[in-house]
């Protein structure tokens, strides 16, 4: 499933990265402490945050994530916008809470 | 082939930075993705740590057939108890800097999972030195 089908199946907002959406998507991962994604999360997966400062751009682009959503329409920040452009990597958006699009997309990946 | 970095504390609008660079030297060097990785999970938490609590550091990579060896030094406050520092979840970072999801206590230990040798030395009111090292065989 690539991010493209995600975002249709879960009604995702794109904020950024509209280019990159071809993206093969592993999986996913659900975490607020950027060190716990560092440590955890794995090349191609789905990062889910209520995180929308630039710095999880940095995370996300280290790791090779396919695609950031950010929960509860929460705005992300200019800045991490610009960077999410910059590296190919989309920054997507849901009103969502965390708990709800995870099992969402649990399920969609599953099936 | 060695290369330096500059980090500024508290300026977390740069952390990762010198990461972001060092993983791109190393992929154009052919090394092996998944050392690269732990390479860079390793030096992005010890990129955090300078800015999270340091005034400025300097990191160093060296890089040989061998391995590739890793010196982040900064002036800074040091830490008092290497060993408390070493538990996870342990934390001493301010509330601001937790509430953008860093400070959960687990950069140490992070770093010390993903490298094949860590050496910390720190003194206190002058800042912390630590080395990372991965072979590369």
């Amino acid at each position: 499933m690539k991010v493209s089908d995600i975002i249709e199946k879960l009604d995702l907002k794109v904020y950024s990265g509209k280019e990159s959406l071809d993206t093969e998507v592993t999986g996913g991962y659900t975490s607020d402490l950027l060190s716990d994604v560092m440590g955890n999360v794995d090349e191609g997966q789905v990062w889910i945050t209520l995180q929308t400062h630039k710095n999880i751009m940095a995370v996300a682009s280290l790791k090779d994530v396919a695609a950031i959503v950010v929960v509860k329409g929460f705005q992300p920040d200019e800045a991490t916008l610009a960077q999410s452009n910059e590296e190919g990597i989309p920054v997507l958006g849901t009103d969502m809470e965390a708990f709800e699009v995870s099992g969402r997309l649990y399920e969609l990946l599953k099936a | 082939m060695e290369l330096k970095y500059e980090v500024s504390g508290g300026d977390f609008t740069k952390a990762g930075y010198a990461s972001s660079a060092v993983k791109k030297v190393l992929k154009k060097l052919s090394v092996d993705p998944k050392i690269i990785k732990r390479i860079v999970v390793a030096l992005y938490e010890g990129e955090v740590n300078v800015v999270a609590h340091a005034y400025k550091g300097t990191i160093s990579v060296d890089i040989s057939p061998e391995r590739i060896f890793i010196r982040i030094e900064d002036e800074g406050p040091g830490i008092p108890d290497i060993d408390l520092a070493m538990t996870v979840g342990y934390s001493t970072a301010s509330p601001a800097v937790r509430e953008m999801g860093f400070g959960a206590g687990m950069g140490l230990p992070n770093m010390k999972k993903n490298a094949d040798e860590l050496n910390v030395s720190s003194k206190v009111g002058q800042g912390t030195t630590v080395e990372l090292i991965t072979n590369l065989n």
